[in-house]
């Protein structure tokens, strides 16, 4: 008969009960700490988890209504299917962490038992426990980030990932409705549906037109600004600088309210103004294209300074002397501009302008503090000539109770800025080269 | 040698410069301008006010609760800033010095996260937050802004260490420091450019945020400034428009000086983090 190998063995017992294999290493404390540790673990998954985790592909299965109680009619209240969602992700993440456990609790009993084999000295509990410190530091000093992260970001997120996938939408709201998983039926009234398409094209489109002029009217100004204030003949340049870069110093949920004040078109100064010098007010936030060419401007005034200063950092790292030779060929200030100064800009900030693109298709604050998506477009569906998808998803979810359509929406954001940033990103320099420095 | 058109050019861009100047400058000046403004109407006649008076800042004070509004930013700003950058360096010097398992999808999902809409996760936050009673609570608050400014600016923090020598560590180490005490005694202190920047962005975030604020704080004791402004401002809309021009200005003057003063260390933090690090 062949006898096994130690460590195998050693694996084995562990994973058919916690800590066993630890103590036939002939580790006694640490495997009566796993052992309870693993009794802890099961007594709750069965007694805690299982129903939640039913609850979760359930939703609930009593509705609120009324039961005959001898001769009065009394009301019972019935499962909440929102809460049952989230008790049900947090099990299955409590569920996941065990599992998690017990892997570890099983790999511990072999390389333990291997380093046996091998003749080394089996480390006492404490010793175990202060090397744990050194050899696992980059785990620890990460869990409180993984801790807070995994509680406050990830599972929401997942939740309403979920809820795209349910019929959570006014009318059907908990705890007076049950909610249900329907499958991709949202997508597909979303794309197909006449009043939901017809909207969601508009709003699509009006998006990406958005994102297309804010970058490059940002991104084209910033950068001729910072060209034009780094001629070599220009003076007081710090002090250019710093007035020039105010609208981003101020917080641009305070320059938005003010702006929108200053673009009122009954007693704001900018018609006030132009009333004055004799031609009529325009209609800056209540006519759609007014609206629509307001939040570009108004969206220049608070991005040129970021790409101005970012311009500013290439600028001066161009060598002098390409001006020089360009200078002594005769080459006109346009020429430099144009052969020089831009290719270099261009180079260094690509990355930035794609970035700035994804970031542009979730601006919320402009549109929502300036225009809140108005005026009002009479063929959408709860959404305004301005609206962006994000901007719709948040008065579709806070405003009008259609969470899940609110999910779909986000899940079609997600999609496209995803796909903006994973092309980029993997182009960059240092994603590709990471470990080739030090 | 100097030709006409040259002299012209440089007038020209003085001329645009100004122009540009003032328009970067007016709104600031016109908000200021109105806060002293007498009567509470948004119309006015001129842009230099004919008659000035403070009683819209003294208002603030005696008829909103601006005070405490201010006392509750404060701290919601001031947590989440520590709190978020003791996280935020934590994690991203693990990221950027130890080659453990997982760290490819640690990266990977720190991306993913980024690309969701910011309050996709609200609502199930609202409702989570609802569920274990507490709503209406600054912790609340001051515990997501944290965990949100860890992924906004995990990048930036972590190219900021891939360029910290390692030889540094390495001879801490020779000398039989701990992780420990490599983290506290030699990469900290260097740390400093890229703290400021990381908790200017947090204080800033934390301290204009309105809209998840908003969702949160159920009263009005509990609010910040940037939620009881915007209250200001959507409720009462322009009939009160020189008291919300004073509280713009007494909300709007510390971020942006805080803005200006730390100048240096933004453009190094911008400039790291549009190149992903």
């Amino acid at each position: 008969m062949v006898r096994m190998r130690k460590p195998v063995g050693a694996a084995i017992l562990s994973a058919i009960m916690f800590g066993l294999g630890q103590l036939s290493n002939r580790q006694w404390t640490k495997g009566i700490v796993f052992a309870a540790f693993g009794a802890i673990g099961i007594y709750g998954l069965i007694f805690e988890l299982f129903d939640h985790l039913i609850g979760l592909i359930t939703l609930g299965t009593n509705p609120t209504g009324f039961v005959k109680v001898g001769k009065l009619t009394k009301m019972v209240e019935g499962d909440h299917s929102i809460f049952m969602m989230i008790n049900g992700l947090v099990a299955v993440i409590a569920a996941l962490l065990f599992v998690f456990y017990y892997v570890l609790n099983i790999r511990d009993a072999y390389l333990v038992a291997k380093a046996r084999e091998a003749g080394e000295d089996v480390r006492n509990f404490r010793q175990s426990l202060s090397s744990l410190g050194q050899k696992n530091f980059a785990y620890i000093i990460l869990l409180p980030a993984f801790l807070t992260i995994s509680f406050l970001t990830v599972l929401p997120l997942v939740f309403s990932i979920l809820i795209a996938f349910t019929n959570y939408a006014d009318p059907i709201l908990p705890p007076a409705r049950l909610v249900d998983w329907v499958g991709f039926d949202n997508f597909s009234k979303m794309l197909s549906l006449k009043q939901w398409s017809h909207t969601f094209g508009g709003v699509l489109q009006w998006t990406l037109i958005w994102a297309v002029i804010a970058t490059t009217t940002t991104y084209i100004g910033g950068v001729l600004v910072a060209v034009l204030i780094h001629q070599p003949r220009v003076r007081f340049k710090k002090f250019w600088r710093t007035a020039l870069i105010i609208p981003f110093a101020i917080p641009n949920m305070i320059s938005l309210l003010v702006m929108r004040n200053m673009f009122n078109n009954q007693f704001g100064p900018i018609n006030d103004y132009l009333r004055r010098i004799g031609l009529g007010g325009l209609p800056w936030l209540t006519d759609p294209f007014w609206a629509k060419t307001t939040v570009i401007l108004v969206n220049m005034w608070i991005g040129i300074p970021i790409t101005m200063i970012l311009a500013f950092g290439v600028l001066t790292t161009i060598p002098k002397d390409l001006y020089e030779a360009a200078d002594t060929d005769g080459a006109s200030s346009y020429h430099r501009l144009r052969y020089i100064t831009m290719p270099m800009v261009l180079f260094s900030t690509a990355p930035i302008l794609i970035m700035q693109f994804a970031g542009n298709i979730n601006n919320f604050n402009v549109i929502y503090l300036l225009t809140n998506g108005e005026p009002v477009n009479i063929n959408y569906q709860f959404a305004g000539h301005t609206d962006l998808l994000v901007t719709w998803l948040y008065k579709l979810a806070l405003n009008q109770s259609q969470f899940s359509f609110a999910s779909v929406i986000g899940i079609f954001i997600f999609l496209i800025v995803g796909s903006i940033s994973i092309w980029s990103y993997t182009r960059t320099r240092s994603y590709r080269e990471e470990d080739m420095i030090q | 040698m100097r030709t006409r058109s040259d002299n012209g050019k440089l007038l020209l861009t003085y001329a645009v410069l100004i122009v540009l100047t003032f328009l970067s400058l007016y709104p600031a000046l016109w908000i200021i301008l109105s806060s002293i403004k007498e009567g509470n109407s948004l119309y006015s006649d001129t842009l230099i006010p004919s008659k000035m008076t403070f009683d819209h800042y003294r208002d603030l004070f005696e008829r909103t609760m601006y005070p405490r509004w201010f006392l509750n930013t404060l701290k919601v700003a001031v947590c989440s800033t520590i709190l978020g950058t003791f996280m935020l360096l934590l994690s991203s010097y693990a990221i950027s010095r130890f080659r453990f398992a997982g760290r490819k999808t640690t990266l990977k999902v720190f991306l993913v996260l980024q690309m969701f809409p910011g309050f996709m996760a609200m609502i199930a936050i609202f409702v989570m937050l609802n569920a274990i009673g507490l709503l209406d609570s600054h912790w609340a608050l001051i515990l997501v802004y944290s965990s949100g400014s860890i992924i906004s600016n995990v990048f930036v923090a972590k190219g900021f260490f891939d360029t910290i020598p390692r030889s540094l560590e390495d001879a801490a180490r020779i000398d039989g420091a701990s992780h420990l005490n490599v983290f506290v005694s030699v990469i900290v202190p260097l740390s400093t450019p890229m703290l400021t920047y990381a908790s200017l962005m947090i204080f800033n975030g934390a301290f204009v945020d309105f809209i998840f604020a908003d969702l949160i704080l159920r009263t009005e004791e509990q609010r910040t400034l940037a939620v009881g402004l915007y209250k200001m401002v959507s409720q009462r809309n322009s009939t009160e428009f020189t008291t919300f021009a004073a509280g713009a200005v007494l909300v709007a003057i510390p971020v942006t000086l805080l803005f200006l003063f730390l100048q240096r260390y933004l453009v190094e933090g911008l400039t790291a983090g549009a190149s992903k690090g």
